[in-house]
């Protein structure tokens, strides 16, 4: 059996026994990058050369007796939005082309510290806004069960990495539903946790009171593993939280007795898929024949969540957004032409006595910046700033932002009301499998609208993750949500694990060549 | 509500961002058309509600007051489009 076929945990065991080295599994994943990415389009960058300077090492210390840190050996790819001093971080944006941080991001010392191998760097929407992947400056990735499908997004770079078996494990991020929705398109495990739980230090910002890390992985237990590695309190993070951390493949295998699982009346409304219906209810009637009571419950404020996610992730965003300035890092407009331009601004309303024009005409440093973040960044990113930028302004600020902040107290409310009377809540991720390439580029709202499931679990903070539950009938992968409330990853883990105990949706792999 | 083109130029300059006449069109179609989805906001009663910025409430968190290293001035400049040796290069903000 090839080393690639394993599940992370599989291949640690391999690793630890001596019946594989770590440098023979990044080449075999090196390999299987090289023949699959091409039609996929899933890395950014690949780093063949240091992925196998560190897996030398390991199997360097493996063989003196050193200490290994938990993830010893393990290729993982990440997303191109967590700072890797090591090389670029674009967020795939011609902003940051260039741009080496001079840090590693908390998650990424994180699993260098692991003693994980890292191969590569993941492609995404721009600055993580999307749903489709489409956003990439650089490149489209492609579903690997149907390349003329979305993966998702944002992290569809780090879904379809695994999905199509060119990495056991990658992160991902998630502001409001980027980890699970590529993860339920791409039929692969994906679990965006408590806010907090994670650190976001070298996390490149994007909505800061809702963006989380994740992990990504083909079963419930490489993605509890990961996620041992990824939780914690980070001191360099004042919103990171301080409880400890639990062994979550500790308590993996222990069923939840009594599980009270809720389902929301209001997910399975009008413009649910009715494939994606049927699955969705045969996993939940799955958990009552492993002995779960099921219960109807209401979420009543979960219609306004899109619109209340579109307010508040835009108007941190264009606050985020302001450092990219062409001033200190990033991307920076060509001088000469932009003060070529101004002068002949200058000239033509001197020419035309237009005095109030004048008096308005941009400084030289304004139009830098201008000029700068226009050549930077692509159209969502663009868009997003000036929805953003319009809802904080003075005479919108209370209607839109403020309102926003309230309603989002109201959703989270009623998670709070709803986990009084159930353990775990089931549903769909999206409402419909992957849709196709460039199907929703000219019409945002639609691109928004996809959201629908899994914004109000970045509201509220609470843990939530997407499992393979079912295939299409055109053979494109459906997922179930599981959520479960704030830092109660080990039962998130635990249902969805009895879950996969007793289904084999997660086994199932597209063809590759 | 619908925005006019006045509006979106001036949340364009706010934003720090230039447009083309073409994406000002677009733009104003499409802020236009997302706000009115967002505008569904002002049905729910929302009276004596505390505004969420932050989905878990950690409140004062305090650092010890100790000196720590800093990012060096050379690493903090490294990715600078224009620098000299001490600085960020902009164009003149002052004497036009």
């Amino acid at each position: 059996m090839s080393l690639a076929e394993l599940t992370a945990s599989e291949l640690l065991d391999s690793l630890a026994t001596g019946d594989a080295t770590a440098v023979e599994a990044t080449q075999e994943y090196l390999a299987l990058i090289e023949q699959r990415d091409g039609a996929i389009g899933a890395f950014l960058r690949v780093d063949a050369e240091s992925a196998l300077a560190q897996a030398a090492e390991v199997d360097r210390k493996r063989a003196a007796g050193e200490e290994l840190g938990p993830l010893a050996g393990l290729p993982i790819a990440v997303k191109d939005v967590l700072c890797d001093s090591a090389g670029t971080t674009t967020c795939a944006s011609r902003m940051l082309e260039t741009f080496r941080p001079p840090y590693d991001a908390t998650v990424v010392a994180n699993l260098k510290t692991a003693d994980a191998v890292l191969i590569g760097r993941l492609n995404m929407d721009e600055f993580a806004m999307g749903g489709s992947t489409e956003n990439s400056a650089y490149q489209l990735t492609r579903n690997p069960w149907d390349v003329a499908c979305t993966p998702g997004g944002s992290s569809g770079g780090s879904a379809a990495c695994v999905a199509a078996g060119m990495a056991p494990l990658a992160i991902g991020t998630d502001t409001g539903g980027s980890i699970r929705q590529p993860a339920g398109l791409c039929g692969v495990v994906g679990l965006k946790p408590t806010y907090g739980r994670v650190s976001r230090y070298g996390l490149v910002a994007f909505a800061s009171s809702l963006d989380q890390v994740g992990p990504m992985a083909r079963t419930v237990r490489d993605a509890a593993l990961l996620l041992e590695t990824l939780a914690g309190h980070d001191p360099r993070d004042a919103t990171s939280l301080e409880a400890p951390v639990p062994q979550y493949t500790a308590t993996l295998e222990k069923p939840l007795e009594g599980l009270r699982l809720g389902v929301v009346k209001e997910h399975f409304g009008p413009g649910l898929d009715g494939e994606v219906e049927s699955a969705v209810r045969a996993a939940i009637a799955q958990y009552e024949s492993m002995g779960a009571t099921v219960r109807e419950i209401s979420l009543p404020h979960s219609k306004y969540a899109v619109a209340t996610y579109y307010v508040i992730a835009p108007s941190e965003a264009s606050s985020n957004l302001a450092r990219y300035d062409g001033a200190h890092y990033g991307y920076r407009t060509d001088q000469a032409a932009m003060v070529a331009e101004l002068a002949a601004e200058r000239k033509a309303l001197a020419e035309a006595g237009d005095e109030a024009g004048l008096a308005q005409l941009d400084t030289a440093l304004v139009r830098m910046y201008r000029r700068s973040r226009a050549e930077g960044f692509g159209p969502e990113v663009k868009r997003r700033i000036m929805l953003g930028t319009y809802a904080l302004s003075a005479g919108y600020y209370d209607a839109y932002y403020l309102k926003a902040l309230k309603v989002r107290r109201l959703i989270r409310q009623d998670f709070d009301q709803a986990f009084e009377e159930v353990d775990l809540i089931a549903g769909p991720v999206t409402a419909a499998p992957a849709f196709k390439l460039g199907a929703m580029v000219d019409d945002p709202l639609a691109m928004y609208l996809v959201d629908l499931y899994t914004v109000s679990a970045n509201l509220a903070g609470l843990p939530g993750i997407s499992i393979p539950c079912g295939f299409s009938q055109g053979g494109l992968p459906i997922g179930l949500q599981l959520l479960a409330p704030p830092l109660e990853e080990a039962r998130l883990l635990r249902g969805a694990h009895m879950y996969q105990q007793t289904t084999d949706w997660h086994q199932r792999r597209p063809a590759m060549n | 509500m619908s925005l006019t083109r006045q509006d979106v130029e001036k949340v364009a300059l706010l934003a720090r961002l230039q447009l083309t006449d073409d994406e000002l069109a677009v733009m104003t179609e499409q802020l236009t058309q997302i706000v009115g989805y967002v505008d569904q906001l002002a049905e729910v009663d929302t009276d004596g509600v505390e505004p969420m910025a932050h989905a878990v409430e950690v409140a004062n968190v305090f650092a010890d007051d100790e000196v720590r290293p800093s990012l060096p001035r050379e690493a903090a400049l490294a990715n600078a489009p224009r620098r000299n040796d001490r600085g960020y290069l902009v164009p003149a903000v002052l004497g036009e």
